[in-house]
């Protein structure tokens, strides 16, 4: 038993962080850390300088253009690169859509696609969900009619995150009424330019805009962007749901925010003489939450273990995302709280990146009320964490 | 004991109900906030129409002379419609100190507040005070008959577009309260937007100039006047929190029978069940608290009231932070769009935690409130015979914690 980064993987590590210190453009790295805004072009500024590494998703086979790491790796890259503040490499892309393309894609698919998603040409986004259609995802509604060589594809997606940036989606479409509901549903990837397809913004509870509605009217997409086999459809999205695992857990990302709420409790007066984080009340929530991101790290570490014995993913990955949702709620949920009466401060105005004015509270505090009221979500999306449970009952303790 | 309200109450509460359901919707309150005032004119007549501007001022002063269920009662109505207009600020809080304190010149105000004239609000908090009610730093010094106040406010509820501010300061005898006209010189006021749509400010002080008169009650005496108002304030919060509590309840229960997936109503599963039962529970506690906070508004020790004040902000608080978070849940990505009345409420419920101190504070308060007396009987013990020694009050602390 060793529950170390070999020398090796702490080398790579060094390597990562020079890199990024090295590479991450100031003002996209100050957005990040400053909640501001960020815009496509930073995105995908930062994916561009990540392909010169060839980073953008080194997991991925050879043939393909990767680098067949292992996710012990990835997990560095990913950390370090959170902890720096660059950008989230987002998954639609790099880790949804292209294991799909490259298990159950033509070639000619292969061919075209997964090169435009390591260099940042096509943003990708994910098409599964609709207004009827969420935990109980088989029952999605939007059809797609064969006329010829094309799909004639009519209905409505929603959440849809950064479609508004995208320009392909990949969509679960119903192809079939016949049988169980699984049973008839097919996978398109449509260009998002396509005729017919109308994006509409939905605002959410942090007034920001960072989902979707997507409609689509009389969409024609060419039947050489289905994969696999017509009415296949759900065995892939299955696949890819087992893909997104480490991912989930958002170590980095919590490592970043654990590090940030420290800074502001210590930069925040308790009102009695001395910062906050030196009030015992306080100080020992931050360490419990602190206790829980350590013990994720290892269960992480663990699974990483468990996939390299077993070549297979297994029900874990909901056990990672369960705790790792938790614990950025928490995370945000504190630094919220650090704030006091600051915590009420909304600026929207103060978050883009024109903004040249002064903004008003503790120095630390722009953004963080904000994340506190997005992260709801990260224990909706991706499979609500009821689902999770459900799924770790079932799966994992056989109930 | 009798938990009944009386027949005005009720009345009071059915037409509030009724004006606010028909005209305070959801779209009417986004545009109040847009609008970044705070205050929608219209809305605040209909108020004063409706007699609640009054109900924290006697008779003789033209108000109509409520008592805190009476408070209890709207501050319920306008969570319930998520109200944001300074009804918390003008109304119970601010009136209360001049009903309380104010010379017969400054309560010639009061008139005006019951008739909608004359908006209010305290300007007490500092940027590094964090609720703590002792820490003030900004300062009033006496030059010839008049007074000069420099220092910052800030997080001032209402404060910009209020027409007369309280505002606290240190002079040589202690803190001491001013009443101040909205719009005065050397004295700059930032409107800034909060996240549940109210209006805050940031006040700053350069040598602002008022006559002696400005002095709410004794110079030094503004301390026990600044923390009876904020016990007004928490037991509003708490009824505000319950009232929205209940929308949010009554909104989540009706997405649980109508939405569905896998082919049945959400609300049959299990796992959702006793989520929506553990929100009733907490939903009713924190009822329970609030209807104790303004019960204690009125006792004489100050003691009794710190710790019923506290422990009915902190509970309160818990609450409104399960009932929040749990109720966005439920309703899955409708619950983090800004469609939906449900993550209102949410923000709404989860400010009203960070307004007159939060979880944290208030249990340090109760548990110093606990910790005081305790001593003070033990004393009592110590020097008084057998047969006039007094009962040693419930030690109990809380154990329970947040739960996160
Ligand atoms: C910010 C955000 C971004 C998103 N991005 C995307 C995206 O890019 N692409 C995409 O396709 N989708 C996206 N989604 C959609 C997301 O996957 C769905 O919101 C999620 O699957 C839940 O579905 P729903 O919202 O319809 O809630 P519902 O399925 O209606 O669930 C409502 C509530 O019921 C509970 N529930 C449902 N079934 C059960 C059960 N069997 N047992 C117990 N409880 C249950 C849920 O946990 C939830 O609490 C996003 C969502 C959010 C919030």
């Amino acid at each position: 038993m060793d529950l170390n980064f070999s020398a090796e993987e702490e080398r790579f590590r060094s390597e990562v962080r020079a890199f990024v210190a090295a590479k991450l453009p100031a003002a996209i790295r100050d957005k990040v850390l400053g909640h501001k805004r960020l815009e496509r072009e930073d995105f995908l500024t930062w994916v561009r300088i990540l392909n010169t590494r060839g980073w953008v998703a080194p997991s991925w086979p050879r043939r393909f253009g990767g680098q067949e790491w292992d996710p012990a790796r990835q997990l560095i890259l990913e950390e370090e690169c959170a902890l720096a503040g660059a950008p989230p490499v987002l998954s639609f892309g790099p880790r949804m859509v292209a294991p799909v393309i490259m298990t159950f894609g033509n070639q000619a698919q292969q061919e075209y696609f997964l090169p435009r998603i390591l260099n940042g040409e096509h943003w990708w986004c994910q098409g599964y969900s609709e207004p009827g259609a969420g935990s109980d995802l088989a029952s999605l509604k939007t059809r797609a009619e064969r006329r010829g060589d094309t799909y004639v594809v009519n209905g409505q997606k929603t959440w849809t995150t950064l479609a508004q940036y995208a320009d392909w989606i990949f969509c679960l479409v119903r192809t079939s009424q016949e049988g169980r509901p699984q049973a008839g549903i097919s996978f398109l990837l449509i260009d998002m330019k396509s005729p017919g397809i109308t994006v509409r913004p939905i605002v959410m509870l942090d007034g920001e805009h960072e989902i979707n509605e997507v409609w689509f009217d009389n969409v024609e997409v060419p039947v050489a962007n289905r994969i696999g086999e017509e009415n296949a459809g759900w065995t892939y999205a299955k696949f890819l749901l087992g893909h997104e695992r480490v991912s989930n857990a958002a170590l980095g990302p919590s490592k970043r925010a654990l590090r940030e709420l420290k800074a502001i409790a210590a930069a925040t007066p308790s009102g009695g003489g001395r910062p906050l984080i030196e009030v015992p009340r306080f100080r020992d929530r931050i360490a419990e939450v602190e206790i829980d991101l350590m013990a994720l790290e290892v269960m992480v570490l663990r699974v990483i273990a468990m996939d390299r014995e077993r070549h297979t993913p297994g029900p874990e990955a909901s056990l990672l995302k369960l705790q790792g949702s938790q614990i950025q709620q928490a995370i945000s949920a504190l630094a919220m709280e650090a704030l006091g009466p600051y915590a009420a401060l909304h600026q929207p105005l103060a978050l883009s990146a024109g903004w040249t004015g002064s903004s008003a509270g503790p120095p630390l505090g722009l953004g963080i009320t904000g994340r506190y009221f997005n992260y709801r979500k990260v224990s909706i999306y991706a499979g609500s964490n009821e689902i999770q449970r459900n799924i770790i009952a079932r799966h994992m303790l056989g109930l | 004991m009798d938990f009944t309200f009386t027949e005005e109450q009720v009345q009071i509460r059915d037409s509030l109900r009724r004006f606010l359901t028909e005209t305070y919707t959801l779209d009417r309150r986004r545009a109040i906030a847009r609008a970044g005032t705070g205050c929608d004119p219209e809305i605040w007549r209909q108020f004063a129409e409706l007699g609640i501007l009054g109900l924290g001022i006697p008779q003789p002063l033209g108000g109509i002379g409520g008592d805190a269920f009476d408070a209890l009662v709207v501050m319920e109505e306008l969570g319930r419609a998520l109200v944001i207009e300074p009804y918390l600020s003008t109304a119970l809080v601010c009136a209360g100190i001049l009903v309380r304190a104010g010379s017969p010149a400054q309560q010639q105000l009061l008139a005006g507040v019951a008739t909608g004239e004359n908006r209010l609000a305290l300007a007490h908090d500092e940027p590094d005070s964090r609720w703590r009610l002792d820490a003030v730093a900004t300062r009033a010094t006496r030059k010839g008959a008049s007074w000069v106040l420099n220092g910052r406010k800030a997080m001032v509820p209402d404060g910009a577009g209020a027409d007369h501010l309280v505002i606290s300061a240190r002079t040589e005898s202690g803190v001491s309260l001013f009443l101040v006209p909205g719009a005065s010189e050397h004295m700059t006021r930032t409107a800034l937007m909060s996240h549940d749509g109210s209006s805050v400010a940031e006040i700053t002080l350069e040598g602002l100039r008022v006559p002696a008169d400005a002095l709410i009650g004794v110079e030094g005496g503004g301390l026990p006047l600044v923390e009876a108002a904020s016990h007004v304030a928490v037991a509003g919060l708490c009824s505000e929190a319950v009232g929205a509590m209940d929308a949010l309840l009554a909104l989540t229960l009706a997405y649980v029978k109508t939405r569905r997936q896998f082919g049945v109503p959400i609300g049959s599963f299990q796992a959702l069940q006793h989520r929506m039962a553990d929100m009733l529970l907490h939903a009713e506690l924190a009822r329970s608290m609030s209807y104790l906070a303004s019960a204690k508004l009125g006792v004489r020790s100050v003691g009794e009231r710190r710790r019923a004040i506290s422990a009915a902000k902190f509970l309160v608080g818990r609450s409104a932070r399960l009932v929040g978070q749990e109720a966005v849940q439920i309703h899955g990505g409708m619950g983090v769009s800004e469609e939906l009345a449900t993550s209102h409420y949410f923000k709404r419920l989860t400010l009203i935690n960070a307004s007159f101190g939060d979880m944290d504070h208030h249990l340090e308060q109760f548990a110093a409130a606990t910790t005081a007396e305790l001593h003070s009987a033990a004393l009592t013990t110590i020097h008084s015979t057998p047969a006039t020694r007094r009962s040693v009050p419930d030690s109990r602390s809380p154990q329970a914690r947040p739960g996160r």
